[in-house]
Parts: C-alpha cells; sequence; structure tokens
C-alpha cells in the first residue's frame, strides 16, 4: 500500500510549551518529518547578569512552572560549589526529599494528565472522571500527597519560599513530617494500580538507537549531583558539564541543542534507568522487569513507563529519608554564607532530565555570567531525529495518516517535554 | 438567590473558557491544576474549551479568556489581539500577563542587542521589550501573583461566574503576615516588601520566613518612602531593596519617577 499523509500540528497540545510536528509522506516516501520549537525566549541567563548570588535561586526556579524545585535546587547547588559550601546532611537530606515529591508530583501529572488519555482514547483527562473515576482519584491523590509534601518541606509547591543558598529559612513540622510517613505508605496502593493501569497498555513497539546522558549514581539511586554519564560510555565531572552539552543552535528551533558521542542525545527518566539500573531498590527493579523496562532500552514510548517506575522509587526512597530526619533533633536549618571569586556549577536530575547551572560570580557574589542548560534543550534533536524515523517506520508499516498523527503527538509527549523551559 | 444572571454580557450558566499562555514558565496554569480535593468542583464551574497544556480539544468560540504570560514578540501581540477580539471578558493570570513579571528585568539593560548577543551570541532570535497584557490590549481582571494562588483564583472564577463585583484587597501583605502572628522579618534582619506589596496572598513568603518580593505589586496606598526609611535603618542595603522592587514589575511606575532606580547603574559588563 502506497501511504500519502500531510500532518502539520501547530502548538502541540498536552505538553508544557510550543512546539510544531510535521510530518509529508507522498506515495510510501517521506518528504518532510520535523519537529519545531517555536517558543518565545526569555533571556534568563542576561537577566541574571548582575544580580546578587541569592536572586539566583529565586529567579532560576520560575523557569519552569512545573519543575521550579528542580530548578531553584541546582541554582543553589551551583552558588554553594562556588563559593565552596557542603550543606549540612540535613539539608541534603530535606532538599531531597523535597525532590523527590517535586519527581513524584511532575511523573504523575505528566503519566495521567498530559500521556494517559491517548491510550485510553480520549482528548483529556476531564472525561476520564466519568469513565475511569477510580483512575482520576488514585492520580489527584498521589499529585496532592506530592504537593502536601513539597509545601511542608519547601513552603511551597512552586516556586519554593524555604529553599535558599546555605539551607532552609525554616524546618517542617516533625509532627507533621511523621503523618506523612503514613500517606506515603497508602500511596503504594495507588502505585500499584497504576502499574497495573500501565501494565494493561499497549505501547508503541518502535526503537531509535540513541545516546542516554544522566548523572552517575556510585550506591543510590542519582538526584543530585555528581558524575555525569552517558551509554556510550563517557563519564565526565559536574564541573565538565559544557563537555556533556556541546550546545548550538539550529534555523528550527529557538532552544538550544545538544549533541554528544551521536547526532543526538536523550535525557530523563528513561536515560536514568539506562544508566543506573542496578541503583534501584531491588522491589523498584521487579516492577521495571515486569513493565518490560530492561537496560539498554531505545524505546522513547518507555519513558513514561520509566516515569512511573520511578514514581515507586521516589515514594519509598521518600519513607526512608523520613525516618532519617526523625531519628536525629534539629539542627541548624541555614549555615552562613560567603561569597567569593569563580565559577560554581551545579547538576541535578529534574523530572525530564539532567539540568545545569553554572555562574561566574564576581568577589562580592555578584553573577558576571550565568549559562543553564535544560533537559529538554538537551532531547529536542533526539525528538526530531525520532520523528523522522517514526515517519519512515509508519511509511513502510503504511499506517493511516490518523495512526500516524496519534503516534507522532505521543511520540513527543512521552518526553513529557518542558518546552518553555528549554527556550527560557 | 442571585439577582445578577450576567456579567458583562456573559450568561450565568457555565462560561465557555479558554485559556492561554504567552511567554511565560506556565506555572499559574498547573496552579489551576493544584488543589486536588477542589478541582472537580472548580472545573465544573466552566465549560473549558480551550487549555493546550491539558486537553487536546481547541475551540475558537469561547466567553472568558485567561492569559498567562508577559508579551515579548511581535506574534504574541497579534494573538492577544485576537483573543481580544473573541472573548468578552479578558483575565491577565499572574505576575507576568498583570506586571510584566520576572521576564521584564531584562528591559533594565535597556539594551536588546546585548541581551540577545549574551543568550545566543550570533544566531539571530527575535525578542522585544518586554510588555504587560495591558500594554497591548485592555484587561477586565487582573489576578495577581507569581504564583497565582489557587484559593484566590477560586473565589475570583466563582465571582466571575455568578456576575458578582470582583475586590482585591486593599490592604497590604503586612496586614495578613501580622493576623497569622508571624515573627516579623525585619526583626530577623531579612528585607521584605510586605508593608508596601497588595495583600490576598495571605502572606505566603513571609510565613515561611522568606521576605516578600512584591510579585502582587504595590497595595493601593503603599508608602514606598517610607519603606526606604525601615529598609535604611534596619541596615538592609539598597541593593537588596531594589532587587526585589524590580523583581516583578508592579512597582516600576514608582522605580521610574526616582531618580536613579530606574535600572541600577554598573548591572551590565559591557
Amino acid at each position: 500500500m502506497k501511504l500519502s499523509c500531510d500532518i502539520d500540528i501547530r502548538h502541540l497540545t498536552r505538553v508544557e510549551g510550543h512546539g510544531n510536528i510535521r510530518i509529508a509522506i507522498e506515495n510510501g516516501q517521506v518528504r518532510e518529518a520535523s519537529w519545531e520549537v517555536v517558543e518565545t525566549p526569555r533571556f534568563f541567563e542576561a537577566i541574571l547578569v548582575g544580580k546578587k548570588y541569592e536572586n539566583a535561586p529565586y529567579l532560576c526556579g520560575r523557569i519552569c512552572g512545573i519543575c521550579s524545585i528542580a530548578h531553584t535546587l541546582t541554582a543553589i547547588r551551583a552558588v554553594e560549589n562556588g563559593f565552596g559550601i557542603t550543606p549540612s546532611l540535613q539539608t541534603q537530606r530535606l532538599r531531597l526529599l523535597l525532590k523527590h515529591m517535586e519527581t513524584l508530583q511532575s511523573h504523575i501529572l505528566h503519566i495521567y494528565f498530559l500521556a494517559a488519555p491517548d491510550y485510553l482514547g480520549v482528548g483529556s483527562i476531564l472525561p476520564l472522571t466519568v469513565s475511569h473515576p477510580k483512575v482520576v482519584q488514585q492520580a489527584l491523590r498521589l499529585k496532592l500527597l506530592a504537593n502536601d509534601l513539597c509545601d511542608e518541606v519547601g513552603g511551597r509547591r512552586l516556586h519554593p519560599t524555604r529553599t535558599v543558598v546555605g539551607g532552609f529559612t525554616m524546618l517542617p513540622d516533625r509532627y507533621r513530617l511523621g503523618l506523612f510517613l503514613q500517606r506515603l505508605e497508602t500511596a503504594m496502593a495507588d502505585l500499584d494500580a497504576s502499574v497495573e493501569l500501565f501494565a494493561s497498555f499497549s505501547i508503541p513497539d518502535f526503537q531509535r538507537e540513541t545516546e542516554f546522558v544522566s548523572l552517575q549514581g556510585e550506591d543510590e539511586y542519582p538526584f543530585i549531583g555528581g558524575n555525569l554519564v552517558s551509554t556510550d560510555g563517557v563519564l565526565k565531572r559536574e564541573e565538565e558539564y559544557a563537555g556533556m552539552t556541546n550546545e548550538y543552535m539550529a534555523d528550527w528551533s529557538t532552544s538550544k541543542l545538544s549533541r554528544l558521542s551521536r547526532k543526538s542525545l536523550s535525557v530523563g527518566a528513561l536515560a536514568r534507568i539506562n544508566n543506573n539500573f542496578s541503583g534501584l531498590l531491588p522491589e523498584v527493579r521487579a516492577i521495571a522487569d515486569g513493565l518490560g523496562l530492561v537496560p539498554v532500552n531505545h524505546n522513547p514510548f518507555m519513558n513514561v513507563v520509566a516515569q512511573l517506575v520511578e514514581c515507586v522509587q521516589v515514594v519509598r526512597a521518600s519513607m526512608q529519608l523520613i525516618n532519617e530526619l526523625l531519628a536525629a533533633p534539629w539542627q541548624e536549618c541555614r549555615q552562613p554564607v560567603e561569597p567569593r571569586e569563580g565559577v560554581g556549577v551545579g547538576a541535578v536530575e529534574a523530572p525530564r532530565g539532567i539540568l545545569y547551572h553554572c555562574f561566574h560570580f564576581d568577589a562580592a557574589g555578584r553573577i558576571v555570567k550565568a549559562d543553564c542548560v535544560i533537559p529538554t534543550s538537551q532531547n529536542h534533536a533526539n525528538i526530531r531525529f525520532d520523528i523522522e524515523a517514526l515517519a519512515h517506520f509508519c511509511a513502510a508499516q503504511g499506517r493511516s495518516d490518523k495512526e500516524i498523527e496519534l503516534l507522532a503527538e505521543m511520540l513527543v509527549r512521552a518526553y513529557d517535554p518542558c518546552i518553555s523551559c528549554s527556550v527560557h | 438567590m442571585k439577582e445578577s444572571k450576567t456579567f458583562l454580557g456573559v450568561p450565568l450558566a457555565r462560561p465557555r473558557v479558554a485559556f492561554f499562555e504567552l511567554s511565560s514558565c506556565e506555572g499559574c496554569q498547573l496552579q489551576l491544576l493544584n488543589n486536588e480535593a477542589t478541582l472537580l468542583d472548580f472545573l465544573s464551574l466552566m465549560e473549558i474549551v480551550r487549555f493546550r497544556e491539558g486537553m487536546k480539544e481547541a475551540s475558537d468560540d469561547y466567553e472568558i479568556a485567561f492569559v498567562e504570560g508577559s508579551v515579548t514578540r511581535k506574534d504574541e501581540e497579534e494573538r492577544l489581539k485576537g483573543i481580544r477580539k473573541q472573548a468578552k471578558v479578558v483575565v491577565a493570570l499572574g505576575s507576568c500577563a498583570c506586571f510584566g513579571g520576572v521576564n521584564q528585568l531584562k528591559n533594565r539593560f535597556h539594551d536588546l542587542a546585548w541581551v540577545k548577543k549574551e543568550v545566543y551570541g550570533s544566531s539571530p532570535i527575535d525578542t522585544q521589550e518586554v510588555k504587560p497584557l495591558s500594554a497591548i490590549i485592555q484587561v477586565d481582571l487582573e489576578i495577581y501573583g507569581c504564583p497565582i494562588k489557587k484559593e484566590e483564583v477560586e473565589r475570583i472564577v466563582t465571582l466571575l461566574v455568578l456576575g458578582e463585583e470582583i475586590h482585591h484587597p486593599q490592604y497590604p501583605v503586612c496586614m495578613e503576615c501580622k493576623a497569622r502572628e508571624n515573627i516579623c522579618l525585619f526583626d530577623l534582619g531579612e528585607p521584605c516588601l510586605g508593608p508596601v506589596t497588595r495583600g490576598g496572598c495571605d502572606a505566603w513568603c513571609p510565613s515561611n520566613r522568606m521576605g516578600c518580593w512584591g510579585c502582587r505589586g504595590p497595595a493601593p496606598e503603599a508608602n514606598l518612602d517610607q519603606l526606604q526609611i525601615i529598609m535604611a535603618e534596619r541596615g538592609i542595603s539598597r541593593e537588596q531593596m531594589l532587587d526585589r522592587l524590580e523583581c516583578f514589575g508592579g512597582f516600576a511606575g514608582y522605580l521610574a519617577s526616582q531618580d536613579g532606580m530606574n535600572g541600577k547603574e554598573g548591572t551590565k559588563e559591557e
């Protein structure tokens, strides 16, 4: 069968930010297949110039409405690395707990609100409130839990208020923190149901080999700081991030793009699991196995499954963190900060992949140069090559244009792109 | 019970509502999906016909438009004018839409060529001076905050649907902070714009021991000259005060009226 189709999606829906998909096939030949990023830039790297260090977490958090906690923590880490500050163990634990709950919140939002409607044959979560009320309720319960715990630790779920260079402005209430243990335990039932739901979905069987980049865990599944690693065997230190991202511009994107050993690279939940499968808790590895997720997996649609696996991981890990926090009396919430001239880099696994901030400081702690490399900007080129490969894959199979359109949309959504963040 | 069944000509029964975003982090729209416990009730107030971030279906037949973000490119101006033509009520959602938000911090350099070069080098990129929605179109209602507070949105949207008048608080954040019996951040040596910033957030940041950054803009009778005196007495640097006053654009009018406060000297290297 010789297929022809002409797909032109302007401002793809159910993703954060603005991107276009274009696929044209004539008599079975792919004429055009592209992903375009048309988001307006906000120039955060210029905005930061001249600002004192304490502005960095506050302003950088506002790069993104979904992963503001990751941006805030990355900026804090970059400043602290620049000034030679090592956060206390208590601060490290609280930050990781906050990070885990952002991961849960962001993943649940993507899995249920943005991705699941495609697998259930609807246009948004709204019809599911009638057809699948239990599914919607379990999604809302998980999201509420994550947001409530973000409020407790970070002061606010979006654009956190307590997170500052040196620690926190104030600490969570120990009694309320303890109550979250029960809620996290209860959440496991909702996550089990989610795993069951996803096991029933037929994830498109599509592969394109690529290079996966993430933090490298030592003993644990990594989220904040450490070495940088790729599935092609590249290993670098955090401060060598620029050699990992190699940013460049192309005429189809207002976001910068990245590459490493190949023409494109991929970051995110799938990249983290591909690089750090052994760092997952044993029971979480078993869940991944059951969902057909074994490294190195080159199916981009599996990123949604990888996110679900990470949800279980972070809920388990959060219970452990709360137990550790409650086992010791509170220490000082905030360390003194002495600015110094130099460069600071922070690398953090945001929900959508590895995020880097780099600041150059003068002796007074003013930023003279800023660089932020966003997970989705690292993914854009990979998405574009995936769309191209998907078009050829579909043309060879003689799929209908409706099917191709849906698959292309699902493919981009699988990356959970945060496009305004990528352009920043 | 309610006599008024319309608001600006919009029938009371579930108005057709659309959400749009210009240059922004889309966090305010995300806030709309928070408060999970009341989310389904909140959504049932309206018929949502366009919400790109959340649904595939999209209609151009709407009565109320919520617009997040600021205007930073010509095509955004055109989109916004189109929205104004269609909507009976245009609501500016969040500080970017109301004042320009953090995005307008790039305006302080007064040098777009430098701003572009700093971020994109020699690659061509299109941008213009950041403007709030009201610089391009007539805005009927503003919902302040970075981020917006969902409880406040719930209240405002309910009033909007009922056709009731909407009043923003006239008092500053400081009042709400006192009512919550917080330690005054000035006593902890922290800068705070609570005395001059419009209330309504229930002292969100100061209650978490972060001084107010003024994201909601000035309270109607804000005494900014007195604020400067308080800050100076507490030994808080002028730079720290200006960082906050200029952060979201709400105080741009005051800063412009003050000599040497509209954009700091020496912030740009080249």
